[in-house]
């Protein structure tokens, strides 16, 4: 099954891919260092895997609700930051705070599983099921491919628009950017909403690719750094970062781990030391991530 | 266009304004001088709502505009420059100017389209692709400047542009006021450069420990003896 | 609910609690002076414990004995932890700060997983399972013990920062770097300095705790948070908020624990540091901003 498991790793470098763009948008783009965001991942995947596990509804109509619960989630999150002045550092701990609350109290919340984790019923795994989103690796694939590709020219419409040149102002220098009649909270929180949003659709895809769900796992603060390192790697705030940055760490990790475990070396940690040296590397010799100096030899 | 009426601003008590008026009539070019520490930028900040005057009112068009948020401000009408320029640095001449348009023009390519009309009238469009942190601070100052003016705003604060220009750079941006003046912009700045104060200024307001002790037309000012004393010396020759 | 069960958890919070303020005095100069944020800070305790437990296996040494090893050697490796990864960064962006401190306390983190698995370690010394009697309440030896290794930790860091002419150079860069600067300080070496205390805390509470808890690698990223919560709830630069925080912690902790689930009980601490970041940003002993 080479096929497949090359497929797996394939759909894995587009889910960060995507994940990470998703939270390029609040970061990179609006300044905004979250580093909870597997809170949204979570949220969204409870919210439409809750809905299969108990009434067996559909993804597509837990996809709204996962949407809903996440911006809402985000909303508060940034109304709270941003209305009592909280940013920078505070803002990340004020993010991973709410993560680990969640993470928490899924722990306790027997009706979504506890800590037990919910088990989503895979009907089958042949043929082509769009509307309950049930199908071969293939499926999967295309999936988070035309998600990775609506990401990119959705990133790319805003970035050129106003919308991209107010964030890139408030992220700059928000002082200057309010003197030029930017409502920096209204934008602010405006990148919020569609980072978490978009985030939300990470959450269910999760859902019903994997098929169980533990709050410990999908909550835990190492799924928000994954989540992160895509973009750092590559270039925060760049179209092709998360995207260059997830394949890159991707490839590499997996590659390492192969090699050491044919030379006998499996190691539980190794793949996360090897992240950790990787993204030491990078921000000590390319802090704008790998992306800007290979755009710069393309001449983009 | 703009009245100041009576306003205050203390800071852990120590009184930075204090009762404080003047008026600016519309169309015309104001300064507020002062030695530093005498309260204008305070006075400025007051008036661009980075914060609320403890007490007293300031109108703009007859409509109450204190305690407003700065983007609140400079939608009204009211652009402002920054004593310490803030450029945005990781974007381009061109880009920095487009955030100013996106006030009032809604698709890129009207920003684009009005943000080059600016440059070329602050003689930046050559520059117009650089970053902004390559330039050189005569440069940031124009470039400041023509971000305000992006906004389109019928008042604009200047504050204290001139600093660290040379001469000729000093008369260039006169000249650029004063061409920007003839077309209907206000215009109220803060200034040490007293070259520019009385080559611009038609009426001139000086501050003294956070009081407004005299105001008046230039050549009214510099023979105002209390004006003399606090700040331009007994030998003032301008 | 009697009294005496609610009293005795109250005092055994207290004593962690002071435990966990040392750990968090440690971070709280490193932030206050440095104004780094050392995201690895759980992480180094977690070090810390670990050595503590290796030379206890290897050299059959009671952990309270290691703290003089352990406190000279995480000096010197915070030391230069600063001066060589860390002070070159002070001009870059903060976020690329704490990145930077991430990445570090992901190879610790991940390394000490490497190097020890997964499984709990623990020490096993007589007295820890000998207590007090002080009335109805029961004190642990072991947790008293720890406790005043953190005050007397605590203590000698107080008269280091007031009365040595070194400690006042560190305060004086914590209050005005420029201006420090100015005045001829080398303010690099004082950061390094600064960041070789702060590890000092940590190696000394990880000594302290390693007779309360068995240690495992997720300790580390678990320590960085509750260090964080307690140094925004006490206050930032302020050194008795560091340990009122941590008293404060340890109590809710340990009444959370007993009141509602044991496992609850960080939530309390999370839900306590959103309160105070919005309601007090400055904590309850810091200056105001």
């Amino acid at each position: 099954m080479a096929g497949n498991y090359a497929l797996s790793v394939v759909t894995l470098i587009l889910y960060f891919a995507y994940t990470g763009q998703a939270w390029n948008v609040m970061m990179g783009f609006a300044g905004q260092l979250s580093l909870g965001h597997s809170l949204y991942v979570g949220v969204g995947a409870y919210a439409a895997g809750g809905l299969f596990f108990h009434y067996g509804i559909g993804p597509w109509a837990g996809l709204p609700l996962a949407i809903l619960f996440c911006v809402a989630l985000g909303l508060i999150i940034g109304f709270l930051a941003f209305r009592f002045g909280i940013s920078g550092v505070y803002f990340a701990l004020l993010t991973i705070a709410f993560a680990e609350f969640t993470r928490i109290g899924f722990d306790h919340l027997d009706w979504l599983g506890g800590p037990g984790g919910m088990f989503l019923k895979v009907a089958q795994r042949d043929t082509w099921d769009i509307l309950n989103f049930r199908g071969p690796p293939l499926m999967y694939y295309y999936a988070m491919l035309f998600l990775c590709g609506a990401a990119l020219a959705l990133c790319s419409w805003l970035l050129k628009s106003k919308a991209g040149y107010y964030w890139q102002a408030i992220r700059e220098n928000e002082e200057a950017a309010q003197a030029l009649g930017i409502n920096t909270f209204r934008w602010k929180m405006l990148a919020v909403a569609i980072s978490s949003a978009m985030t939300a659709v990470s959450g269910v895809f999760f859902a019903f690719y994997y098929n169980n769900l533990f709050p410990e796992q999908i909550f835990h603060i190492s799924r928000s750094i994954e989540i992160i390192l895509g973009p750092i790697i590559g270039g925060i705030g760049t179209l092709f970062g998360p995207i260059l940055g997830a394949a890159v760490l991707t490839l590499l990790s997996d590659g390492i781990t192969d090699g050491l475990a044919a030379l006998g070396w499996e190691i539980p940690g190794i793949k996360q030391v090897f992240y950790g040296v990787v993204l030491l590397a990078v921000i000590m010799f390319l802090p704008n991530g790998i992306w800007p100096p290979i755009a710069r030899k393309l001449k983009l | 266009m703009l009245t100041v009426n009576g306003i205050s601003k203390s800071f852990r008590g120590l009184k930075a304004v204090s009762n404080a008026s003047f008026e600016i009539p519309e169309g015309s070019i104001n300064a507020l001088i002062g030695p530093n520490g005498a309260g204008k930028t305070t006075i400025f900040n007051m008036i661009a709502g980075v914060f609320p005057p403890d007490s007293g009112s300031i109108l703009f068009q007859g409509k109450p505009v204190h305690g407003l948020r700065p983007d609140q401000v400079c939608t009204a009408g009211i652009g402002r420059t920054f004593q310490i320029v803030k450029p945005f640095a990781g974007l381009t001449v061109l880009e920095n100017v487009m955030v100013g348009a996106f006030l009032r023009e809604t698709s890129t390519a009207g920003a684009r389209r009005a943000a080059l009309e600016i440059l070329e009238r602050l003689q930046l469009a050559a520059k117009r692709d650089l970053p902004a942190s390559s330039l050189t601070l005569p440069d940031r100052k124009r470039l400041e400047v023509a971000r305000a003016l992006a906004t389109r705003p019928k008042l604009l604060l200047l504050d204290e542009v001139m600093a660290g220009l040379r001469p000729t750079e000093c008369d260039q941006m006169v000249e650029v006021f004063r061409g920007l003046n003839r077309e209907g912009l206000t215009i109220l700045l803060i200034e040490h450069v007293m070259r520019a104060v009385m080559a611009l200024a038609q009426h001139i307001g000086v501050l003294h420990h956070g009081e407004v002790i005299a105001r008046g037309t230039p050549q009214e000012i510099v023979r105002n003896p209390a004006v003399l004393e606090s700040y331009l010396g007994e030998e003032a020759e301008v | 609910m009697s009294f005496d069960l609610v009293a005795n958890v109250v005092v055994a919070g207290v004593l962690t609690g002071l435990v966990y303020g040392l750990m968090a005095l440690g971070l709280s100069v490193i932030f206050g002076v440095v104004r780094v944020v050392n995201f690895a800070h759980g992480e180094m305790m977690t070090i810390a414990m670990y050595a503590a437990t290796v030379l206890f296996a290897s050299l059959g040494l009671d952990p309270f004995l290691c703290i003089l090893p352990a406190a000279l050697a995480f000096f010197l490796f915070g030391y230069v932890l600063q001066a060589g990864l860390i002070n070159p960064f002070i001009t870059r962006p903060e976020h690329s700060q704490f990145m930077l401190l991430v990445a570090v306390a992901i190879i610790m983190v991940n390394a000490l997983l490497m190097i020890f698995g997964p499984s709990a370690r623990s020490i096993q010394v007589d007295y820890q399972l000998e207590s007090f009697e002080i009335g109805k309440i029961l004190v642990d030896k072991a947790r008293l013990f720890a406790a005043l290794a953190a005050v007397v930790t605590a203590g000698l860091l107080f008269s280091f920062f007031k009365f040595s002419l070194i400690g006042k150079a560190i305060r004086a860069c914590a209050d005005n770097h420029l201006g420090a600067l100015v005045v001829g300080l080398d303010v690099k070496k004082l950061y390094a300095l600064t960041f070789g205390l702060g590890s000092v805390c940590v190696a000394v509470a990880g000594c302290a705790m390693v007779l309360l808890v068995d240690v495992t690698p997720p300790l580390g990223p678990a320590y960085t948070l509750l260090a964080f919560v307690i140094v925004i709830v006490g206050g930032l630069g302020s050194m008795p908020g560091a340990l009122l925080g941590g008293v404060l912690i340890g109590v809710s902790e340990a009444l959370a624990g007993l009141l509602i689930a044991p496992s609850a009980k960080s939530m309390f601490s999370f839900g306590l540091l959103i309160l105070i970041l919005l309601l007090r940003p400055q904590g309850l002993l810091g200056k105001n901003p």
